[in-house]
């Protein structure tokens, strides 16, 4: 019965079959962007189905987006600003803490989430194929609707202290992008470690924190001598920073060396990381 | 012959032993670093477990393969392979053609999304795009019969509904080869019928199959050849009927399933010969052979033939026996036995001094082994294979009606 050929079989050998060759080679990057773009569909829906679980989860939902970056703002506007007084460049302080706790918050939360999200869809990895890269760029990119959430309360912050956006707005995508890259950059290295090694999560909370303080999150970077800003320059983050309060406000000078050294780092992050990832990705479904 | 739609050559994939259950601590790979720097990681010191070991094979389009072993034999691992969730070590397969595994029912479920919102997910973690569940969404909704809990969410379903919803959606992929691993057997007897008519049409459409399953009826239903695999190697591959009834022979023998616990039964067979009926329209003959402590005196010997989902599909009682002690042996003539293809259980008891009825003693309840195959050709229609328990030959004619006035 179903050994003999069906005519539609017949039919649909003629056609031009996608060939997948399974063999032990590989190569070693994890990033085939055909690939990637065949699989658009389930990157939205992985990115759909993080939001949506999200916001169903959490009772207050949205205003959580809110508050975690409001309040933080407040105590360090208090500790920081009023009690340590801390250098803002003219800045009131609340507008200094929130324009570098709107991309601190997200990379914070997208690193988290990407590192976490290999362990957390073994089930998934386990029983189909797709672009395991997909799983860390999803959880990335999900990041991002807090991170607009949040970027509403900035807008009413910046028309109550009445500062107005200059022409050095428009690079802010670009650091919103140079953000998701450190964090997809990031996030590539701990998921595939967190795969091999499973107390990486118990390292991340600390990891965070003291990223947190190697970022000028809480002071400015003009803290740091001149010739020592380029290494500074070295964590991503620093430039990203720096990058949205000069954007956001137009005070100061743009960051150009430290954006530099950031935009170098991140490049060999995501690029040292996409390379670890691919190599760890073909045990992976063998080990967790 | 055409190219096969799977090339599969040499494939062996090797793990180290205890890889897949252990994970390592960072903590542990960082003492390591600090304790003994220059020693080699223990990986390189532990056992190679092969899992496959070069396997080769071809599966022609449209063809349904079913891939029989027993757990741990290298099935699932073959799959995983094929579907690239892992690598092989060495060897390589080809495949021609956009490819759906379904290893798992229900794969990327999320208890928080509702019914509808699974259906999109799962659809498009197992291949499907957007549009091609659009286009079917009202067909799977029919088919897993969930139409008034579309928007709750999946928590609040029932384990059956869970399943149906899954097995739906898993259902109407339609690449043109499909990887499928034990997943029929979820459900109610009733939609089990259901999966099974689905695959077969799924089968007839030209898609190529590779089906893994335990049920040997399945194995029967669905495919054309079968595949066996033992120790990570292929025992054996060709037509389903003779591949299954070896590996049934082989894994099913008396001697390592009575494990001696059996009191009066030893053994039995179907013309002193094996377990197969290969003709149900003749005379069927039992041979039963036991060995009594002490003689049975009145006793009863009862009988009893039972589908795989346990239901008593014949049986006979005979009272007033007189058996000598020792090895004896019982011969049954059944005229015919004209049941569907397939495998069966067959249960037999003896009782001394009256029966089961009369406060007779039960000297044993055998549950026999090998299982009973039948092993015969449809009668009619092929897919009659699986209509009903009985394969009873008929005919029929049709008569024009309006002459006859």
């Amino acid at each position: 019965m179903a050994a003999s050929q069906t005519p539609s079989a017949a039919v649909l050998q003629e056609r031009d079959l996608p060939v997948v060759r399974i063999d032990a080679r590989r190569g070693w990057l994890a990033l085939d962007l055909a690939e990637l773009w065949a699989y658009r569909e389930l990157l939205y829906f992985f990115v759909w189905r993080d939001i949506k679980v999200r916001y169903k989860q959490t009772i207050i939902g949205a205003a959580w987006a809110i508050l975690q970056p409001v309040l933080t703002m407040l105590v360090f506007s208090l500790f920081f600003g009023r009690l340590a007084k801390i250098p803002s460049g003219g800045l009131p302080y609340p507008i200094f803490y929130y324009c570098a706790l709107l991309p601190w918050m997200y990379f914070a939360a997208a690193m988290q989430a990407a590192t976490n999200v290999v362990v957390e869809q073994q089930r998934v990895i386990t029983k189909v194929y797709f672009p395991r890269v997909v799983l860390p760029i999803s959880s990335v990119l999900s990041g991002l609707l807090d991170f607009a959430i949040s970027f509403v309360v900035f807008a009413a912050m910046m028309v109550y202290y009445h500062i107005v956006p200059t022409r050095a707005v428009v690079w802010l995508p670009a650091f919103t992008l140079l953000a998701i890259l450190t964090a997809l950059g990031v996030g590539l290295w701990l998921s595939a470690l967190n795969a091999l090694y499973r107390d990486v999560r118990y390292v991340l909370p600390f990891l965070v924190q003291f990223w947190m303080f190697a970022s000028p999150v809480a002071y400015p970077s003009s803290l740091v001598p001149e010739r020592w800003r380029w290494f500074y320059g070295l964590n991503p983050m620093a430039g990203v920073i720096e990058g949205f309060r000069w954007a956001l406000t137009g005070h100061g000078d743009p960051p150009g060396a430290l954006l530099a050294a950031s935009s170098a780092a991140v490049g060999l992050l995501v690029l040292g990381g996409l390379i670890y990832y691919h190599a760890v990705e073909g045990k992976i479904a063998d080990v967790v | 012959m055409s190219r096969p739609a799977i090339h599969v050559e040499s494939l062996c994939k090797s793990y180290r032993v205890g890889e897949r259950e252990r994970y390592f601590a960072l903590r542990d790979v960082l003492m390591r670093l600090v304790t003994s720097p220059f020693r080699r990681s223990p990986q390189g010191s532990s056992d190679i477990l092969w899992a496959l070991r070069d396997v080769t094979f071809d599966v022609q389009p449209g063809e349904v393969v079913g891939l029989i072993g027993r757990n741990g034999a290298g099935k699932t691992t073959l799959l995983k392979i094929l579907s690239r969730i892992t690598h092989p070590t060495s060897g390589f397969a080809e495949l021609h053609g956009r490819v759906g595994s379904l290893l798992e029912v229900g794969t990327g479920f999320h208890p928080e999304l509702t019914g509808r919102e699974n259906m999109y997910l799962s659809g498009t973690i197992l291949g499907m795009s957007k549009r091609e569940i659009d286009r079917k969404f009202d067909e799977i909704v029919a088919f897993a019969e969930i139409e008034k809990f579309l928007d709750t969410p999946l928590k609040h379903f029932s384990t059956g509904m869970q399943m149906r919803l899954a097995f739906a959606v898993a259902a109407h992929l339609e690449p043109e080869i499909l990887f499928v691993d034990e997943v029929l057997a979820v459900g109610d007897i009733e939609f089990q019928k259901k999966c099974l008519g689905k695959m077969q049409e799924v089968s007839n459409s030209g898609r190529t199959i590779v089906f893994v399953s335990h049920q040997m009826n399945q194995i029967r239903r669905l495919c054309g050849r079968v595949l066996w695999i033992d120790g990570g190697r292929v025992r054996e591959q060709g037509p389903t009927g003779a591949v299954v009834a070896s590996y049934e022979t082989a894994s099913l023998l008396p001697g390592n399933t009575t494990d001696g616990r059996t009191t009066c039964f030893r053994k039995w067979s179907i013309g002193g010969e094996d377990n197969v009926v290969r003709d149900g329209l003749r005379e069927v003959v039992f041979h039963f052979q036991l060995r009594l402590e002490a003689p049975v005196s009145q006793g009863h010997f009862g009988i009893a033939i039972l589908s795989d989902s346990g239901s008593v599909l014949a049986g006979w009682g005979f009272d007033n026996l007189d058996i000598p002690d020792g090895d004896q042996e019982i011969v049954l003539r059944v005229p015919f036995l004209p049941l569907r293809p397939g495998a069966y259980s067959l249960t037999c008891s003896i009782f001394d001094r009256g029966n089961n009825l009369t406060g007779g003693r039960l000297l044993e309840q055998w549950y026999a082994l090998p299982t009973l195959v039948v092993d015969t050709p449809p009668l009619s229609h092929p897919q009659d294979r699986w209509a009903g328990v009985f394969n009873i030959p008929a005919e029929i004619e049709v008569e024009s009606m309006s002459r006859k006035v």
